[in-house]
């Protein structure tokens, strides 16, 4: 029998995808199979340079080719700057005086075909100054470094200092202190499907914009902004979403304001989809990061202190490095217990394409380089690795009570040590054995990991639902909350359709289209199950309860004591007085003078708890509630050729709280697993080279294919989390945080060498097998 | 206008089709464009992630890496092909059922991948499976269900031995 939890009549079970058929017979559309009539094709000019001043931006060779309708430079916005956040609005649509980064967008054409715009690009004549760019942080951070934004001294992007408990004192009182630094690639998001945009305007003071974006209110209020619109006439309509990742779909790009700009001018819509390239040159990336860890234990392996450093390359706009960093810092005291604490953060502008959010945002660098750290102090003091880690994870707490870490991080459960547990089973970890076959040796890894989830920012967090029950009995379901892949509409269908007691097909979800869906932040930080689900149980509820109202009046009861079980409406004290789910429904509706049932609700779980964090003193939550997540990870080394192999055997436990739809939870954590944690340990990044991307195409930019994937096992760890909707947390950022450290200490264990660099590309485990074997036979 | 247009004949889902077309033309932006069968998909344009893939005589092809010309005389099977109807091909059915599916970008090209493999080869390894779908790039559901889903398709297609 299949596995299920719980006892509902849907969650907790293998739920189909409710988009799965649209998606498997090529019916989904998404923004690039969208067209209107009288389309306009549109293209970006991009700079040749990756810091110059623009002198001048001719555009009048290109006005005059035949079939250009319209032409747009950063000048038609008269000023406009846009950002993550207010004060960190530094990035115009196109840029005006100067541009930061190689390919930056300067102008944009929408012609009647896509080789006469890409042709009047060609036409545009820009002219300018080329200035000396920084293209990393250790350029950036030299005293007189060119300046990658004339107002930002030493070109300091972000910066936290952090300071919990006393760690001078707690590093002086152990046993042993080790410091290591690690790095982490530039990566690319991954997503295939090309950003892309449709815009046009009905009429001059409306604007409908169909775009591929995962949180599709951030071009609402900034389009809304941008274009001086009320958010009433700013219709954004979001069609399938092709995975995002963070970054560029949450953002906007120069082609999203051109687009508009240009069906502005044109008065004809306009569609702009990205080239892979132009994607892999200008897309915001994950960012390369150097973290240094000086962490403090007692003989046997407790944690007393860590000191964290953290440096990276934010690329050259700001974009959503303040979370980034915070992201870094705030969940180092999870999963395991630590006592002292100590975070200096810096985050430099630099002439590369910004970086950016990425799953498994910021909590990837830090926990891959603590939780590598602590195998090696476990190697020192000769602990098992297992070990080492049950005996400083933070415990479940009992029901009712409340974890606080020492940088005020709240913990209603925590299932780490149960995880930890059921992979050093499932592996037989304590029997496991290293083999050596001709020139392949194996070894297996072992890592721990944690992730915020229905992460919570300053001003509105809120996600927002409305349950609307037609007469026949059928429900239309409004979300703000955009599944971009991750399964959300499915996990919304089924709230609704478990609380309203009928079944998931006889909910319709639409998707957002913001004329008529609630407002939400966005799918971000691991917040749609937690806030959108939470939105979506109390709009059922609220529908649900104006039924049983009319249901009790009907059978002459209190309306607690009717429910509505597989769409049969019964008096719980006597269920023979029942009727249909449909009858209810046309009685709450027809009944003089008929009722108009919506249910509307919206989450407050998520602030009402703690607050907010504060960034600039590094305490309080992030997250409503986290995951925790534990892998073992078997590698297989070329010990001749470096060359690094996952076997099959790769398991990972998960405590998402309760898995809502258990088949969606495995895909989530084995995707974010392999895509952006197995495949960051072992084959991605990005070469760069004066601030120009070297491996711009999928060839030469390694991505995961299915010939290397691990078939990996899940293992769900239940604890029912009282901050998410039905016990739910976060699934798959935690998966993306464990595989990098497990794939290090693997090849640690098949060959004893440690990478601390990552990817651990073949040539760096050469020389590392070199050296030590060189230094062997000294 | 530059180039002459040249005759195409060919089919497409076991409709005849006679088409002027540009001699440059992919067969990718033919199929989304001019046919407006949206389910093949664009990708990387560089044949490396296999979105558009699609099945010429049955074989996996690339679209985006063959001229619509050199399809002249050839059977072309798309995603809006695959399914009989209402009824889904046992590939499909198996993604479905499974919970393969997450973003769905690569999932046409990873459809047409395992047709052409199952059509070739009724009882494939795993290896063999993995190596079918090689050439399909997925961004975020980690392969483990794709595989799985194309396993238990081949033994339903097998009369579930």
């Amino acid at each position: 029998m299949e596995e299920t939890f719980g006892n509902y009549s849907i969650l907790g079970k293998a739920i189909p995808r409710v988009d799965a058929k649209a998606k498997v017979t090529g019916q989904a559309k998404y923004a690039a199979d969208f067209e209107e009539a009288n389309m306009l094709w549109g293209q970006i000019k991009r700079s040749p340079y990756a810091h110059a001043r623009i002198l001048n931006i001719d555009t009048s060779k290109a006005e005059k080719l035949p079939g250009v309708k319209a032409v747009t430079t950063g000048k038609d916005f008269g000023g406009f700057k846009w950002g993550w956040s207010g004060p960190t609005r530094d990035e115009e649509p196109l840029a005006v005086e100067k541009v930061r980064y190689l390919y930056e967008g300067v102008a944009g054409v929408a012609a009647v075909d896509e080789d006469i715009a890409q042709e009047a690009c060609d036409l545009i004549e820009v002219e300018y100054e080329p200035l000396p760019g920084v293209f990393s942080p250790t350029e950036a951070m030299q005293e007189g470094a060119p300046l990658v934004h004339d107002d930002r001294p030493g070109n300091i992007c972000v910066e936290y200092h952090w300071n919990f408990g006393d760690v001078d004192k707690a590093f002086a009182e152990s046993y042993l202190v080790r410091e290591d630094t690690f790095q982490t690639p530039r990566m690319a998001k991954g997503y295939l499907e090309p950003p892309a945009v449709i815009a046009y305007w009905p009429d001059p003071n409306r604007l409908v914009y169909i775009g591929a974006k995962g949180s599709p209110y951030f071009p609402y209020r900034i389009l809304a902004r941008c274009f001086n619109l009320p958010l009433s006439n700013v219709r954004i309509i979001t069609p399938i979403i092709g995975s995002d990742f963070g970054g560029t779909k949450n953002d906007m790009t120069p082609a999203d304001f051109s687009a508009v700009m240009l069906a502005k001018k044109a008065g004809r819509p306009v569609k702009i989809v990205t080239t892979q390239f132009d994607t892999l040159t200008t897309d915001l990336r994950r960012h390369p990061m150097w973290i240094t860890v000086k962490t403090g234990v007692t003989k046997d392996g407790i944690l007393k202190a860590t000191y964290l450093k953290a440096v990276a390359d934010g690329g050259a706009y700001t974009r959503m490095s303040p979370l980034t960093m915070f992201l870094v810092g705030t969940c180092h005291t999870l999963p395991y217990e630590l006592p002292n604490f100590k975070y200096d953060a810096y985050n430099y502008f630099t002439n590369n394409p910004s970086s950016a959010a990425m799953r498994g945002h910021g909590l990837y660098h830090s926990r891959f380089a603590a939780d590598v750290q602590l195998d090696m102090i476990a190697e020192e003091l000769g602990l098992d690795q297992v070990e080492i880690r049950l005996k400083n994870s933070i415990p479940n707490p009992k029901p009712g009570e409340i974890y606080e870490t020492v940088n005020a991080v709240h913990l209603a459960t925590c299932g780490v040590q149960e995880c930890i547990e059921k992979v050093a089973e499932a592996v037989n970890w304590k029997t496991r054995k290293k083999k050596v076959e001709g020139d392949k040796a194996y070894g297996m890894g072992f890592a721990a990991a944690t992730y915020n989830s229905g992460t919570k920012l300053s001003a509105h967090n809120a996600c927002a639902a409305i349950v609307r029950v037609c007469e026949d009995g059928s429900v239309n379901y409004l979300t703000g909350a955009t599944d971009v892949g991750q399964g959300s509409d499915t996990i919304m269908s089924a709230i609704v359709a478990e609380v309203l007691g009928i079944k998931l097909d006889d909910i319709d979800l639409k998707r957002v289209d913001s004329a008529f869906t609630p407002v939400d932040p966005g799918s971000y930080g691991s917040r749609v199950t937690v806030h959108a689900g939470e939105a979506a149980k109390k709009a059922a509820d609220d529908a649900k309860n104006q039924l049983l109202e009319v249901a009790a009046e009907q059978f002459g009861v209190k309306p607690d004591d009717v429910e509505i079980k597989d769409k049969k409406v019964f008096v719980k004290s006597n269920p023979n007085k029942n009727m249909a789910w449909e009858r209810l429904v046309r009685i709450a509706c027809y009944e003089t003078p008929g009722k108009v049932i919506i249910g509307r609700g919206y989450s407050t779980q998520g602030i009402s708890m703690y607050g907010l964090a504060d960034f600039s003193k590094g305490a309080g939550d992030i997250g409503t509630n986290y995951s925790f997540t534990a892998q073992a990870s078997e590698v297989e080394v070329d010990v001749e050729t470096g060359v690094v192999k996952c076997t099959d055997k790769n398991v990972i436990a998960h405590d998402c709280g309760f898995p809502l739809n258990i088949q969606a939870v495995e895909t989530q954590v084995q995707g974010g697993s392999y895509h952006q944690g197995i495949s960051a340990a072992m084959y991605e990044e990005f070469k760069m080279d004066q601030g120009q991307t070297l491996n711009p195409n999928l060839v030469d930019y390694k991505r995961p294919r299915a010939y290397e994937a691990p078939m990996t096992d899940v293992i769900h760890v239940i604890t029912n989390d009282p901050y998410g909707p039905f016990g739910a947390k976060e699934a798959s950022e935690g998966s993306c945080c464990s595989a990098p450290p497990s794939i290090v200490s693997a090849i640690h264990d098949a060959t004893g060498v440690w990478i601390k660099d990552l990817p651990t590309e073949p040539e760096k485990v050469f020389w590392a097998l070199k050296k030590k074997r060189e230094k062997g036979q000294k | 206008m530059k180039g002459e247009m040249k005759e195409l004949k060919f089919s497409v889902n076991g409709k005849p089709y006679e088409l002027e077309v540009k001699p440059e033309t992919l067969l990718v932006d033919l199929l989304r464009e001019e046919l407006k069968l949206t389910g093949t998909k664009k990708g990387c344009l560089v044949s490396a992630c296999g979105a558009c893939t699609v099945n010429i005589d049955g074989k996996a092809v690339r679209s985006c890496s063959v001229l619509a010309l050199q399809a002249n005389g050839h059977e072309v099977t798309t995603i809006e092909g695959v399914a009989d109807g209402d009824k889904l091909h046992p590939i499909q059915q198996a993604m479905v059922d499974h919970g393969a599916i997450e973003c769905g970008y690569c999932t046409p090209g990873m459809v047409m991948s395992a047709k052409a493999l199952l059509a070739e080869n009724p009882s494939p390894t795993r290896e063999q499976v993995k190596e079918a779908i090689q050439g399909n790039l997925c961004a975020d559901e980690g392969y483990v269900k794709y595989i799985e889903a194309i396993e238990i398709a081949a033994r339903e297609m097998r009369g579930g031995h």
